[in-house]
């Protein structure tokens, strides 16, 4: 990496060069969480805040496994107790947080670009754990560094991603990321679960989910949300299992070397069946494993103090 | 005892055209003399500059009252003296709203010894709720010439029908003058929950969209029931090519239709949302390269009657916010000649009635405001340099708040002074009031 991120507000700050580079350290910190006592002093001394304006149990414990991991401290900003509550602003929180004295700050919020308006209001480097529909960046490093693992290098290799898109910051980072490694990226959903207007994006679309699943190398499905009540997006759930679930029958029709993965947290019987989740090929845990390195090798790149000393201080644990 | 002021060596443009001539009022309110070679009591330097009818703002919100931190009457009053208006008009989504006599008063008595003549709207609805039509002939009574719900669209097609055949039944209370309904126009069932234009960077960026087509599906509907009722309607800050459009044609079939648009709906796109930066963020949305061009074109010919700000001032901790968390809006009175005049492919004299004369018709407020720069009419005067260049700098302008989109943008135009009833109210760009 030749020139250093301060933050990673979306998967567009990396480049193929950042973003190999990144995967490459998740390799070794990978190595890292195998050993009898999985810690490592890279980032003893170091203070990260975690401020979640948005329920999550996966992303929150990950990125506090990976902190702990790399002996950072790490605080936690409780939205739902705390002074946000009280009507304090955005800004007000985020200041207040920094004036404790931290060096990085992990935001989650229902908002798209809370991240980028945090960035600009402090010094501490700015982590996006997912605002709104726009990016969830760690979520596609995990996701790239999981797909690399079994198929190698991307480039070339067909992804099809199923499902709401237009909700998705899921879809909006893993665009962008595999197709920055080289992969051919497919969406597959009706329209009225794309975003409105795709000039732009590097994708081909097809609302048929049949006429695709011969040539993928990756299925990535996405999570209906079911608690998005008030709007009709597809009739009913039903449908759109029948229509655009992997169910057994396409799964088999998906090649031998294929992948199935998804972001959690799934709806067996709707995105897929529940007997296809559980498949060999279906990477749900493996990628929530992964998770734990690529966020250690994240916050390392941001907050560490040196690339060029990545084995030297993993040799001293 | 009336003192008299000359303004000296500029060049006078109005709805009679452009002459070299010194210009004298006197504290009374009045031109006194238009002419080569004019003495008075004082002097004001016009060299270089365009000695203009003051200009006439069909859209502001003053804030007041209620949100008084934002904007004043006074402070707003101030901004728009500075940017050569001499009459604007409140919108009423004031808290409490413009929707009676009483609120209306309260208004025009705060705006009564400020820099700039206030005008105020009233609403069409009482509360701006859209269920029940607001007291429109006592507002009237209180000089009230133009309705609006701004801010938000009279969704209910029929009480819109009641509205409009109502108001055009109040004429005998206003001195004959032709009472207007102005619409924000926007289908909320389509708008709801979008913060910027529903397009490609709405798409890429996460950001709940508004389409084009839920201004347009009510421009539709207006230009429908201007045809049934024969009433005045006046469309807001149109921002999209398919309402010029459709604005075109109505005039074409002679419908009792005028429009105006923003300068941020021709200066600035909805590709500044990138930024997520709040200070983007306004309703109706920036739009796209397209909507600019054909805004422009309905300028040029006369599709689009009036440059309008929607000067909408927030304060910082408002702006200081998500994209979708922050209220809509811009601030617009202190740039907007500028803007106009820099952006606009437009001869001055088109940017003055854009900004002056037409304005002040559509709003019943000719020939006191916009009115010929004649000996014997109203001294509401704007005296603009057209080729000052300067930074567009929030920390320098009179608004209470800072919301500028411009912020660092080289504009060229200036208004060096303003003349409200004969008093300058503005001297050498510095405020007098």
């Amino acid at each position: 990496m030749t020139d250093p991120v301060r933050n990673l507000l979306s998967i567009a700050d990396l480049d193929r060069t950042a973003i190999e580079h990144i995967l490459d350290l998740t390799a070794l910190f990978a190595e890292v969480g195998e050993r009898t006592i999985p810690k490592v002093p890279a980032l003893r001394g170091k203070t990260i805040a975690w401020l979640f304006y948005e329920d999550s149990t996966r992303t929150r414990l990950s990125f506090e496994t990976a902190a702990k991991r790399l002996s950072a401290d790490t605080m936690n900003f409780s939205v739902s107790t705390s002074s946000v509550k009280k009507g304090e602003s955005l800004r007000d929180t985020v200041n207040t947080i920094e004036a404790m004295g931290i060096d990085g700050v992990v935001v989650r919020h229902s908002d798209a670009g809370a991240p980028n308006r945090i960035a600009r209001w402090v010094d501490a480097a700015v982590i996006n754990a997912g605002d709104g529909w726009n990016q969830h960046p760690t979520q596609a490093l995990l996701d790239l560094y999981t797909a690399r693992t079994h198929l190698g290098d991307l480039d070339g290799r067909h992804v099809v991603i199923v499902g709401d898109i237009k909700h998705s910051r899921v879809a909006r980072s893993n665009v962008l990321g595999f197709t920055e490694m080289g992969a051919n990226v497919t969406l597959v959903s009706p329209r009225t679960l794309l975003p409105p207007d795709l000039d732009g994006w590097p994708v081909e679309v097809t609302h048929d989910l049949d006429s695709v699943i011969e040539s993928a190398d990756i299925c990535y499905l996405l999570r209906m949300q079911l608690e998005r009540q008030g709007q009709t997006y597809v009739p009913t759930l039903r449908e759109f299992h029948t229509e655009w679930g992997l169910d057994v029958n396409r799964a088999r029709r998906l090649p031998e070397h294929a992948l199935i993965m998804h972001p959690g947290p799934m709806n067996r019987g709707v995105e897929i069946d529940g007997a296809v989740a559980d498949w060999p090929n279906a990477l749900m845990v493996e990628q929530v494993a992964n998770g734990v390195a690529v966020r250690m090798a994240v916050l390392y790149v941001l907050l560490g103090s040196g690339l060029d000393l990545v084995d030297e201080r993993l040799a001293v644990a | 005892m009336s003192t008299t002021i000359v303004l000296k060596g500029g060049t006078v443009i109005d709805q009679n055209g452009s002459r070299h001539a010194d210009v004298v009022v006197n504290s009374g309110g009045l031109i006194v003399d238009v002419g080569p070679d004019l003495t008075a009591d004082e002097a004001l330097d016009a060299s270089g500059c365009v000695v203009s009818p003051g200009l006439v703002d069909l859209h502001v919100h003053l804030r007041e009252p209620g949100r008084e931190e934002a904007e004043t009457v006074e402070s707003g009053a101030r901004g728009a003296a500075l940017g050569g208006f001499t009459a604007i008009l409140a919108m009423p989504n004031t808290t409490p709203v413009i929707d009676t006599a009483a609120m209306v008063n309260e208004v025009i008595a705060l705006g009564r010894s400020t820099a700039c003549d206030v005008r105020t709207a009233g609403a069409i609805t009482v509360g701006r709720k859209g269920n029940a039509l607001a007291p429109m002939a006592e507002m009237v009574k209180a000089g009230v010439r133009i309705f609006t719900d701004d801010g938000t669209g009279v969704q209910n097609v029929s009480l819109m029908r009641t509205a409009l055949e109502y108001a055009s039944s109040l004429s005998h209370l206003s001195g004959g003058r032709p009472i207007v309904l102005a619409q924000h126009c926007e289908v909320s069932a389509l708008s709801d929950g979008g913060h910027m234009n529903e397009g490609r960077w709405s798409s890429s960026l996460g950001i709940p969209g508004q389409p084009a087509e839920a201004e347009e599906l009510m421009v539709m509907r207006d230009i429908a029931l201007s045809r049934l009722t024969s009433a005045r309607i006046h469309f807001q800050h149109l921002s999209t090519a398919g309402s010029v459009a459709m604005v075109r044609a109505a005039k074409q079939a002679g419908l009792a239709v005028t429009a105006e648009a923003t300068t941020h709906h021709f200066t600035l796109t909805e590709e500044s949302c990138a930024s997520f930066d709040p200070v983007f963020k306004v309703h109706p949305p920036l739009r796209t390269d397209e909507d600019i061009a054909a805004i422009k074109a309905g300028l040029a010919d006369g599709t689009i009657d009036a440059i309008a700000t929607d000067h909408a001032p927030h304060t910082a901790e408002d702006k200081d916010r998500t994209f979708a968390d922050a209220p809509p809006g811009m601030l617009g009175l202190e740039t907007a000649f500028a803007l106009a005049n820099t952006e606009l492919d437009l001869p001055i004299e088109e940017v003055l009635a854009l900004m002056s004369w037409n304005p002040a018709a559509i709003a019943g407020l000719d020939p006191a405001h916009g009115g010929p720069i004649v000996a014997g009419g109203s001294a509401n005067i704007a005296v603009i340099d057209p080729d000052f260049a300067w930074t567009v700098s929030a920390s320098e302008m009179a608004s209470r708040s800072a919301n500028t989109p411009y912020e660092g943008r080289r504009v060229r135009g200036k208004v060096r002074h303003t003349l409200l009833r004969g008093l300058p109210v503005v001297v050498d760009g510095e405020p007098r009031r």
